[in-house]
């Protein structure tokens, strides 16, 4: 919302300065978004009187002048033809900035004459297009300001233009008068009376109006209108001009300027048609659905059924309370005017302006409301000033409906202001604060003026103490804690594992991303999702269509980036939620791990090489024993398609799935642009149990005097025998004995098959055996390999390696 | 006597000159072998009287002495020099890098959101979380913002697609985190006191705005908890945070649909020399919107607002990593750029906590 200073001293008598009042309306949430002060680039300028002026010696246009200054006598060549001895004139001294040609003057010499500044023209100050001489003013003082000069004589030159914010509550605020309103109330100066006017209609308006009844309840509870005939729509008067340019309006016709005048000084939305150009009476209804309709931003729109529209017998002249039509509109060649002012229901217009797509100030005020009581008085004002610019006759007013009741009162509880807000303002200044709003006082009962809608409920009236008394003012009081003493732990357990897995990752070397929620519906496809209840309707970009079925896609479209910058190992993360369903709570917690590259940079001890499966199984173990999974796991190869068939697993417990490990499908790699090798996790945070019993107390620790014996086995096995079968046969060979089973070798490859024969590995085994309660003799051992032979044999189909 | 002087020079002098531990054991041997001088003389005591054995044998022992002690400092003079001999060819160019390392990073989104858990937890408010597919109910209905409100078109709401035939207003990404506040209310009821970090999303991409970024919401109603204990609370949280000795907030009015009164708050800060310092200057920095939760809104989450009341506030966590660490660009947090990530991240271990200071 724009104004301007001068427009609000219209309603508003004050003397305040425009910082004043800036500050005012940004603390009373009228937030000052900018101040454009034309009287700032010209406060330098003051007023001279040329005192004599002759030829210049060598130039034939140049004069040179005695010029009376409030610094005293100065000489300035000057080449205007204007320049002549009794003129009063604006100087700019040396070391001012002259905006319109872009110069700050010094001291100079012209032709061999010394000259102590310049004397503008209307150009070089930006005041207008005129150069054809100096400014010559009819009055002023020497040394008066310009500025001061111009805000007497000429005060559209130099009005600051205010932009406010608005607000969704605050339609009032849209007309100048709502603004002078808000600081009256914070004192700033005086509201001045607004005298209403009652225009005689000569007779009777040939266009009349009616609302459909389907109408009537709810789109326009009432409609207003008359006829004015035998205008001229020529230009506005400069002082509207001014005003309207001012704002970023473009002033059009006299007529059509009157509207926007309303619609910003007084919140009042106003439309003109010409009535040459309306044929038979005014319709307002429901549209059937199909009309076509040239409206006058010069776009043809199709209606659909319901849409609230005014037609006449031709057909839609008008979208209600949203856009005028092109056919019907008023021109310089306007002579009889039919003048709108009515009031339409806020809900309808957005809606319909929505589904259009069409801004205008019209829609843009009635979705927020405008004075449903103001309607009549609105037009007879509009009336008036249409008489006085454009001349003409007005008819009697024509109406449907009746203002909409907007009624209504809440207790004011003075009280209520210091248990809510802690501001202790005595009831008296309460009660004069709503009185300036417009609220009207009955007992202890508030009710609003009918230009506030938003005030709906006690609260209300508290907000609009508070705000009008300054909310600046108000200290804050210490919040008293819930319980003395030491604050107790506040974090969920899943809370803490989300933690505990970002912080492994990064201490594991992976660098925390935080990618895009939704992305493209290829990627989405690859990773099990792009359903349509996760599609999004309405996406920024065809990248950002489908919410994420899986953290990954994002990773390796990171990791595809920074290889395209140049880093080809990278060593990437994300913690967040991932979405099976397009319904709320449909998302799950992940973390996910993704290595590309080598695992080291280059150096001189080799530490380089490719990533693979084996570094991905164990950051993604590292980070389940950080959650607090057992130590006891099973590895399935039971995984989703965009893994490596053969060169992935997922880490269970019994039907659970924590977690998924390997090498990323070369499909799937391919099609995110990610060049290989990479391998990654994901692991679903919520699914890693939680200690069934919480207590910080430890096992006791039992230790045993008695030396551990290890034995290493090699056993022999066909080559898609998994090590884990082996390890877990031989830990069953003797529960108590054996403490651990590692693997700590596995022979494959050509040279494997050349000694144990085609399809063949061996896998070697240390077993680690642990004697409780005596040493053990040779020929325990003994018989405790032989079990572990036996039953490794048995599990894997292989034989101790000879 | 003579030969026991002679002896001795005799060895000590192999013992000086003897180049290796080889010739050092041979000088041994010869002296103090079983079959060495020594020893063989050692063997004559027991033929000699007693008065001449004692005398004689004291002499012996303190030769043997001698020579043991003389032996055993050769040897470890000589292994010293091996020794040293070892360590003048043991040479490496220690300038060579140390084996890589992994540096991991924690996001600054991610610190910043425990920064917060930590001050507020201190003063006892919980972490709320919720979906972020939220009914239409949840994000705006339930918030005092209905259909048609003009509050709505400044969500820019990103909107789910709905199955054919389906009448229910559509789902929307969240566009704020406040309906963690009817969620929390809804299972908690009240007194209540929570904080909800977390993504959101809004339909809007610009230099200064992404599509998805993150807020924290938060949350306390009791029966007395007034817009001054709000004020409290923001001043003691911006001051922790900011890490500065004092902090100057200012409320604006303003209106936001749940929070009635409403208010706006900045907070003073110099923008000196390009440079961000909160606390002090002439400037003020717009940094989020509260108020006392509105009556409609209390009803909504099932709290009777006629016992209860209390403040919800509700700011951009991206824009207070950015004011508080000196982040140029919001759309780089979602851009994984290596760098970046390298540059603003957080070391794995650097866990905020009030006594060791926020940040190091």
């Amino acid at each position: 919302m724009k104004f301007t200073l001068s427009w609000l001293k219209d309603h508003l008598d004050t003397s305040a300065s425009v910082d004043e009042i800036t500050e005012a309306l940004t603390d009373l949430g009228l937030e000052v978004e900018e101040v454009v002060n034309p009287a700032a680039r010209l406060a330098p300028f003051t007023l001279a009187r040329i005192l004599h002026a002759e030829k210049h010696p060598d130039a034939d246009k140049l004069r040179v002048c005695r010029v009376l200054t409030d610094e005293g006598e100065k000489q300035i060549v000057c080449g205007a033809p204007n320049a002549r001895e009794g003129i009063t004139v604006v100087l700019c001294k040396p070391g001012d900035y002259v905006p319109g040609i872009d110069v700050t003057l010094g001291i100079g010499k012209i032709r061999g004459v010394e000259s102590h500044g310049m004397m503008a023209s209307e150009r070089e100050l930006e005041l207008s297009d005129e150069h054809n001489g100096i400014i010559e003013l009819p009055s002023g003082e020497v040394g008066q300001k310009f500025v001061d000069w111009l805000a007497v004589n000429r005060p559209g030159t130099v009005d600051p233009m205010i932009e406010i914010k608005i607000t969704p509550n605050r339609p009032d605020a849209l007309g100048v008068r709502g603004i002078a309103r808000d600081l009256a109330a914070r004192g700033l100066g005086i509201l001045k009376p607004m005298p209403l006017v009652a225009v005689q209609g000569g007779f009777a308006s040939p266009v009349g109006v009616a609302i459909d009844p389907a109408l009537k309840a709810k789109g326009c509870p009432h409609f207003a209108g008359r006829t004015i005939r035998g205008v001229t729509n020529g230009a506005s008067p400069d002082w509207m001009q001014q005003r309207l340019k001012a704002i970023g309006l473009r002033p059009i016709s006299a007529l059509v300027d009157v509207t926007n005048y309303f619609t910003y000084g007084l919140n009042r939305p106003l439309h003109v048609f010409d009535a040459a150009k309306v044929k038979g009476d005014l319709r307002i209804h429901p549209a059937a659905g199909g009309e076509e309709f040239l409206a006058l931003d010069g776009k043809t729109y199709t209606l659909r059924a319901g849409m609230m529209a005014i037609s006449d017998e031709i057909g839609v002249e008008s979208l209600a309370g949203i856009m005028g039509g092109e056919l019907s509109g008023c021109t310089e060649a306007t002579t009889d005017v039919f003048l709108e002012s009515a009031f339409w229901d806020p809900i309808t217009v957005a809606s319909t302006g929505r589904a259009l797509k069409i801004n205008s100030d019209a829609r843009y005020r009635f979705e927020r409301g405008v004075d449903p009581a103001f309607t009549l008085d609105g037009l007879e004002l509009a009336t008036q000033m249409i008489l006085d610019l454009c001349g003409g006759e007005a008819s009697e007013v024509v109406e449907d409906g009746a203002p909409l009741d907007v009624s209504r009162a809440y207790k004011l509880d003075p009280a209520r202001l210091i248990r809510l807000v802690g501001m202790d303002i005595p009831e008296t200044t309460q009660r004069a604060t709503l009185e300036a709003l417009g609220f009207t006082l009955n007992g202890d009962m508030a009710a609003p003026p009918t230009w506030r809608p938003d005030v709906l409920g006690e609260a209300d009236l508290v907000e609009e103490v508070a705000r009008i008394a300054s909310l600046t003012k108000l200290q804050g009081i210490p919040l008293p804690r819930v319980n003395t003493g030491v604050p107790r732990p506040i974090l969920t357990e899943l809370q803490v594992k989300e933690r505990a897995a970002r912080r492994t990752l990064a201490a594991l070397g992976y660098n925390e991303c935080v990618t895009y929620s939704f992305i493209d519906a290829e990627a989405a496809g690859l990773f099990g999702g792009g359903a349509e209840a996760v599609r999004i309707e309405n996406p920024i970009s065809s990248e950002m269509t489908h919410l994420r079925p899986d953290l990954l896609p994002g990773l390796l479209r990171a990791a595809a980036r920074n290889q395209a910058r140049g880093f080809a190992d990278l060593a990437l993360f994300e913690v967040g939620p991932a979405f099976q369903g397009g319904e709320p709570g449909e998302q799950q917690l992940l973390a996910s791990g993704l290595l590309v590259g080598a695992s080291a940079p280059r150096d001189p001890f080799g530490s380089r090489r490719p990533v693979d499966v084996f570094d991905a199984k164990a950051d993604a173990e590292a980070v389940l024993a950080a959650l607090g999974a057992p130590a006891r796991v099973q590895v399935s190869r039971k995984v989703a398609s965009w893994w490596h068939p053969g060169r992935s697993g997922a880490i269970g417990l019994g039907p659970t799935v924590m977690a998924s490990f390997g090498e990323v499908h070369p499909k799937v790699l391919q099609a995110m642009g990610v060049k290989g090798p990479a391998v990654a996790f994901t692991i679903a945070v919520s699914a890693v149990p939680s200690p069934k019993v919480k207590t910080p107390t430890r096992p006791a620790l039992t230790l045993s005097d008695l030396q551990a014996v290890d034995r290493d086995f090699a056993f022999v096995v066909d080559a898609k025998v998994e090590a884990l079968t082996a390890v877990n046969a031989a830990l069953g060979a003797d529960k108590a004995l054996i403490d651990s089973v590692k693997v700590f070798d596995q022979f494959t490859g050509e040279k494997a098959e050349a000694q144990m024969g085609a399809g063949k590995k061996s896998i070697a085994l240390s077993v680690r055996l642990q004697p409780r309660d005596k040493t053990l003799t040779d020929a325990d051992i003994e018989a405790v390999s032989a079990k572990i032979v036996e039953k490794v044999s048995k599990a894997t189909g292989g034989a101790l390696r000879r | 006597m003579d030969g026991l002087d002679a002896l001795k020079a005799k060895y000590l002098t192999a013992v000086a000159t003897a180049a290796d531990e080889s010739a050092l054991e041979e000088v041994r041997l010869g002296a103090l072998g079983k079959k060495g001088e020594i020893s063989a003389l050692m063997a004559t005591l027991g033929k000699m009287e007693p008065d001449q054995r004692k005398a004689f044998g004291a002499m012996l022992n303190v030769l043997k002495d001698e020579i043991d002690a003389a032996l055993r400092a050769k040897k470890a003079g000589l292994a010293d020099a091996t020794l040293d001999e070892r360590l003048r060819s043991e040479w490496l160019d220690v300038t060579l890098p140390g084996r890589p390392r992994p540096r991991g990073t924690i996001h600054p989104v991610s610190q910043v959101m425990e920064e917060l858990t930590a001050i507020f937890g201190d003063m006892g408010f919980a972490v709320a979380e919720g979906p972020q597919v939220e009914s239409d109910w949840y994000n705006f209905d339930a918030l005092n913002i209905p259909p048609e409100h003009p509050a709505r078109q400044e969500h820019d709401t990103f909107f789910m697609a709905r199955a054919e035939g389906e009448n229910r207003p559509p789902h929307v990404l969240r566009t704020h985190t406040s309906p963690v506040q009817i969620r929390a209310m809804a299972a908690q009821g009240a007194p209540i006191r929570v904080i909800a970090p977390g993504r959101v999303y809004r339909m809007d991409m610009d230099q200064t705005h992404a599509p998805m970024f993150h807020q924290v919401e938060g949350l306390a109603i009791d029966r007395h908890i007034s817009m001054a204990n709000l004020k409290w609370t923001l001043e003691e949280f911006c001051r922790a945070f900011f890490e500065v000795p004092s902090v100057e907030l200012r409320f604006r009015a303003s209106h936001f649909p749940f929070t009635e009164p409403s208010a706006e708050v900045d907070i003073r800060c110099s923008w000196e020399g390009g440079q961000l310092k909160i606390g002090q200057g002439d400037s003020w920095l717009e940094i989020l919107g509260s108020g006392m939760v509105h009556p409609k809104v209390l009803s909504a989450a099932g709290v009777d607002p006629t016992q209860w009341q209390g403040f919800a506030f509700g700011m951009g966590i991206d824009r207070i990593a950015m004011l508080k660490y000196g982040i140029p660009d919001l759309r780089a947090f979602f851009e994984s750029d290596l760098r970046w990530l390298r540059h603003y991240g957080f070391a794995a271990l650097d866990m905020p906590d009030l006594p060791g200071g926020l940040s190091r």
